[in-house]
């Protein structure tokens, strides 16, 4: 079904104004998509000089002090600017008011306000590198953030407003869904995707605030002495990392939930087949939300923090495990008896099956509080995260993207450029970051600018597999703006999925549908 | 062949006490189970997405919406493998904060970018310390300044060193040799150079080398080599490269130009302010208050080593 | 709510994608209530801070609060619960149709809001003349305090300094909010002043009602934890 006049959401008005100035949700997506994409590209030019210099042993394109700099940057881009939002921000808020059947998301000013906090941060973070940068890590540990003479004040403000970014986002979802479901969609008829985004949201309002607090807390120690972290005033370093885990660890969960709930929708869609266990998985990103609050202190074993805090924090890491390898079992058996068709988006879902559960059982092995001593704060820990985070969350944002192109843009992208980006990715990650948990086993603690020889030919190949990733992605952008101009043309469901976003045209006018759905049935009924 | 264990294969460090042992026979179980997990997952994904693929675009699925004993089977499995990890993690891990009652204590100092070690007899130590074989021993550390970490990769064991209060680590190192110790908690510029080397003798010999003095019979410019092997050597150099700090070389009896604009004669007074007071006198182009002071830290001996050394390096 | 419209002048136009001006209003107050759910948890951070240090060093909390006027504190708490009161008026007004009464308790609620703030002030600047700044700039002029304050790091009681960190930090942040609430009330002076209110539609006075509640509410905590707690 497509609108008589081809007037869509893209077309609709035109000028750069407008889009700056849109409540058009579908046009916020894709403001979001072009500054994380942006942030994306210069996060990754951070990583690539950071494997650079870790080539060989001694320095090679950097000082000490400048590695540390491009340390820190590199990882508050990929978490602040890029993880966290998104998938939220670009694919959901594009994909959310269409698969809920409603006209729009509940609040579309405060929306575009979200994604201007975005830009505002990002640009007050990135001034800091006119003065000296910032080198505590994107961790910000006292007293080190507390003493070092730089512009971390100004990443630490950028990160309090990217924050509210997130907590609008999230706000506006809570609401959007409570409020504005089609006519018979009950809360066990909403897509997968939206019980993920819906967990995160909750994490997203909850968590995020407990970050604006430390950050602002840092900011005053930093130009009031206030002293709260600060031994010399009686205070606690330690109580700096209670407060800042206690949102970031809720945090890596607004990374994944959503990255969940794509593979959800890309693993029925491309085997055509309903998920198995539906309320299984949308039950366990509730839980997995809900439990991740209580697990903070996991990042902590070694910090002080006592021997029971240390099993008690062990214990409910474990239980989070759970409900997250049940998601893997599902979506493995919604494979099993399905018509699978290996288009790009399934590629990239299958990518995800296979490097999260690595990423996952990684995250178990460092959960057992025993063995975590060893490998804290070591490479172990480096490439369990990129795992869960790359391998994870980033394939499942490139699946999101092919899968929902035509969609957002009534075009098909080039299949075989999509897959040999895949390969490369793929390839390249395993490359990349399989040996480094060799390192951190081996005992090559992170955040180190030189290390000792033995440990240089496990780096040198770590950084080659980075060129190769680097590479796939420089590719797939290649496809997608190439797919923007000149993909072929595509209908309004063209993967033949069951989820109302495909019941409207490709691209879907501005007002969403023409006329209202109303569901009768389950997102899945593929019969 | 070490008495503890198997022999350190390259993907792991050697296993120098029990402990470690412990640790790598857990570490070893789930690395398997993980192995295994992973090829049932991945290959039955594999195998699931080949052998269903499609052949037929109309083609129609089952509608297979849950399997319930399939569902609980493989929720409680996984729950119960976790509960014992967890169990077994917490045996290790309990075994580790346990402090030993009778154990040879030594004192540990980091800071930015070194570590000092000293015993109780008042022997004190830089990166190079040294510790008995086959006797508990333990750390009692401490920050002046930035929180640092003590890692032992061979004892599998490690404790943040947080400024403002003591932390404690133990081991029992089972055979001679001598062990790599880093820094492992981010601490600015030079962490990953913050490093030092412990060494696990005999008994006898460590009676020796404790009841020595650290430099009987050294020369000033041996004595000031030592120091600066283990205090200096993250941030200065014997050459004229400029690291964080400036070179040695050559600099004795020149003129160094100071920030400020003024000028002063590189002598023996100057090296022993720059050493205990750094920002009295910053060189043009290095960065003010990075250096630490060195007092209380150095002896009388030292510092004169030191600046021995430095109008050595012509 | 009522749907029936009496009312003069500005007639409300719900936003496109809500099907009701009803549906619209629900949806605003949801999205406010969360909005809310999230400032809980944020001051909640700096009440769990403070709590946790509270518990470190119990007599240099006390010591501290007894440089609070804690007459200043009940008056600036009876003068916001006054503003909450009018505040619900000025809403119970509008569905009423009385505009100029919806409009008098919105100044009024301003004003109190001006009262709590200049009283606020006087506080601040007291307390800076007296050299009693947060954490490392503490430096109180009169020697009593001088030395009250070295006997407390003496006996490791903690550095007085840090009391007024929190003080400051916690009034500070407060007080910030006070001063977006004042600015959202007037932004409703001059909406009501054009006449947008009336019983059919009245949601922005409920919405920056809720919000001004709240910080009513954080000040009903944070006046006994900094000034009865001695």
């Amino acid at each position: 079904m497509s609108s008589a006049s081809g007037k869509n959401y893209l077309n609709e008005t035109t000028g750069l104004w407008s889009w700056l100035t849109t409540l058009d949700h579908k046009r916020i997506g894709i403001l979001y998509m072009i500054a994380v994409m942006t942030f994306f590209a210069i996060g990754g030019t951070f990583a690539m000089l950071i494997r650079w210099e870790l080539f060989s042993v001694g320095k090679n394109i950097m000082d000490a002090k400048q590695y540390n700099q491009v340390m820190t940057f590199h990882g508050a881009i990929m978490v602040f600017m890029v993880i966290i939002p998104g998938i939220p921000a670009f694919l959901g808020n594009f994909i959310l008011p269409l698969q809920l059947g409603a006209k729009d998301v509940a609040f579309p000013r405060v929306n575009l306000m979200s994604w201007y906090c975005l830009l505002t941060g990002a640009g007050i973070a990135f001034f800091s590198l006119f003065y000296n940068g910032v080198d505590t890590g994107w961790t910000f540990y006292t007293p080190y953030s507390i003493s070092t003479q730089n512009g971390t004040i100004l990443m630490v403000v950028g990160a309090f407003i990217i924050g509210f970014s997130s907590i609008l986002t999230g706000l506006n979802f809570i609401v959007t869904v409570h409020k504005l479901r089609a006519p018979g969609m009950s809360f066990w008829r909403m897509p997968l995707f939206i019980w993920a985004l819906y967990s995160t949201a909750l994490l997203q309002i909850l968590a995020t605030p407990v970050l604006a607090i430390t950050l602002l807390l840092l900011t005053c120690e930093r130009v009031l002495g206030v002293g709260i972290f600060d031994p010399k005033l009686g205070g606690d370093p330690v109580l700096f990392q209670h407060f800042f885990w206690f949102y970031s660890h809720p945090a890596v969960y607004i990374m994944i939930l959503p990255a969940m709930g794509v593979v959800s929708e890309l693993i029925t869609a491309f085997s055509h087949k309903t998920i198995f266990g539906y309320k299984a998985i949308a039950l366990s990103s509730v839980g997995i939300a809900a439990v991740s609050f209580f697990v903070w202190g996991h990042h902590m074993f070694v910090s002080g923090q006592s021997e029971v805090a240390g099993i008690l924090f062990s214990f409910i890491t474990m239980l989070v495990g759970v409900p997250t390898a049940i998601k893997v079992f599902n979506w493995t058996a919604t494979l099993y008896r399905g018509s699978v068709r290996f288009d790009s988006p399934l590629l990239f879902a299958l990518g995800f099956l296979f490097l999260f559960t690595i990423g996952g059982v990684t995250g178990i092995i460092l959960a057992v509080v025993g063995v975590d001593v060893h490998f804290h704060d070591t490479y172990f820990v480096v490439a369990h995260f990129h795992y869960v985070m790359v391998g994870g969350t980033l394939m499942a944002i490139m699946g999101g993207i092919y899968y929902w192109f035509p969609k957002m843009f009534g075009r098909l992208v080039n299949e075989f450029w999509a897959r040999i980006s895949f390969v490369l990715i793929f390839v390249g990650f395993n490359v990349t970051f399989f040996p480094q948990f060799i390192l951190g086993a081996m005992g090559m603690p992170r955040r180190y600018y030189d290390y000792l020889p033995e440990y240089q030919s496990l780096n040198r190949i770590s950084s080659v597999g980075a060129w190769t990733i680097g590479t796939g992605f420089l590719i797939g952008l290649g496809v997608i703006i190439h797919g923007m101009k000149r993909g072929k043309i595509a209908g309004p469901n063209p993967w033949g999925a069951k989820t109302l976003e495909w019941q409207t045209s490709s691209p879907p006018p501005h007002e969403n549908f023409l006329v209202q759905p109303v569901v009768t049935a389950g997102p899945y009924e593929y019969r | 062949m070490s008495l503890t264990g198997s022999a350190p294969s390259h993907f792991m460090p050697p296993q120098a006490s029990q402990i470690a042992v412990h640790v790598d026979y857990l570490y070893g179980f789930l690395l398997v189970a993980s192995f295994v997990s992973c090829v049932m997952v991945i290959g039955g994904l594999i195998y699931f997405a080949v052998k269903y693929r499609r052949k037929a675009e109309d083609e129609k699925t089952p509608y297979i919406s849950h399997n319930s004993t399939l569902e609980f089977l493989w929720s409680f499995i996984p729950f119960l493998i976790f509960m014992a990890v967890f169990a077994w993690g917490w045996w290790v891990y309990h075994e580790m904060r346990t402090m030993p009652t009778d154990a040879l204590e030594i004192a540990v100092q980091g800071q930015k970018w070194s570590w000092a070690f000293t015993y109780k007899n008042g022997r004190s130590s830089g990166s190079e310390f040294y510790v008995p074989v086959g006797q508990d021993v333990r750390l009692v550390m401490a920050s002046t300044d930035v929180i640092h970490s003590f890692y032992l990769p061979a004892f599998r064991t490690k404790q943040d060193v947080v400024p403002g209060r003591y932390s404690n680590i133990w081991f029992k190192a089972e055979q001679e040799g001598d062990y790599q110790v880093f820094c492992a908690e981010y601490c600015g510029d030079q962490h990953s150079g913050m490093k030092a080397k412990m060494h696990v003798v005999s008994r006898e010999k460590y009676e020796e080398w404790l009841g020595s003095e650290p430099y009987k019979d050294l020369q000033p410019v041996e004595v000031g080599r030592k120091v600066y092997q283990s205090r200096c050597v993250a941030c200065h150099n014997l050459t004229d490269q400029k690291n964080v700090g400036p070179g040695w070389k050559g600099i004795f009896g020149k003129m160094e130009k100071l920030e400020g604009g003024t000028e002063v004669l590189v002598d023996e007074n100057y090296l022993r302010e720059s050493i205990l007071d750094p920002n009295a006198k910053i060189v043009l182009g290095f960065p003010r208050g990075v250096m630490p002071t060195q007092a209380g830290q150095l002896s009388e001996q030292e510092i004169m080593g030191v600046i021995e050394l430095i109008k050595s390096l012509k | 709510m009522s749907t029936a419209s009496t009312a003069p002048g500005h007639r409300h136009h719900h936003a496109h994608h809500f099907e009701s001006a009803e549906h619209e209003y629900h949806t605003s107050k949801l999205g406010t209530w969360m909005f809310l759910v999230t400032e809980i948890l944020m001051f909640g951070g700096l009440f769990v801070g403070y709590i946790l240090f509270h518990e470190k060093y119990p007599e240099m909390f006390h010591e501290g609060s007894r440089f609070l006027n804690w007459r200043l504190g009940a008056l600036n708490t009876v003068v916001l619960l006054v503003s909450s009161l009018t505040m619900a008026l000025s809403i119970y007004y509008a569905q009423l149709n009385k505009r100029h009464l919806t409009l008098l308790n919105l100044y009024v609620t301003f004003a109190c809001g001006c009262i709590f703030m200049m009283v606020k002030a006087y506080e601040y600047t007291h307390k800076f003349s007296e050299g009693l700044f947060p954490g490392n700039y503490f430096n109180p002029l009169e020697p009593e305090v001088q030395e009250m304050a070295k006997h407390l790091v003496e006996k490791g009681g903690g550095h007085l300094g840090m009391y007024f960190s929190f003080y400051f930090v916690m009034t500070g942040l407060h007080g910030s909010h006070v001063l977006v609430g004042m600015g959202l009330i007037l932004w409703l002076i001059r909406r009501a002043h054009r006449g947008d209110f009336d019983s059919s539609y009245y949601t922005p006075l409920e919405c920056v009602g809720l919000f001004w509640h709240l910080v009513d509410l954080i000040w009903i905590y944070l006046f006994p934890l900094l000034y009865l707690v001695g």
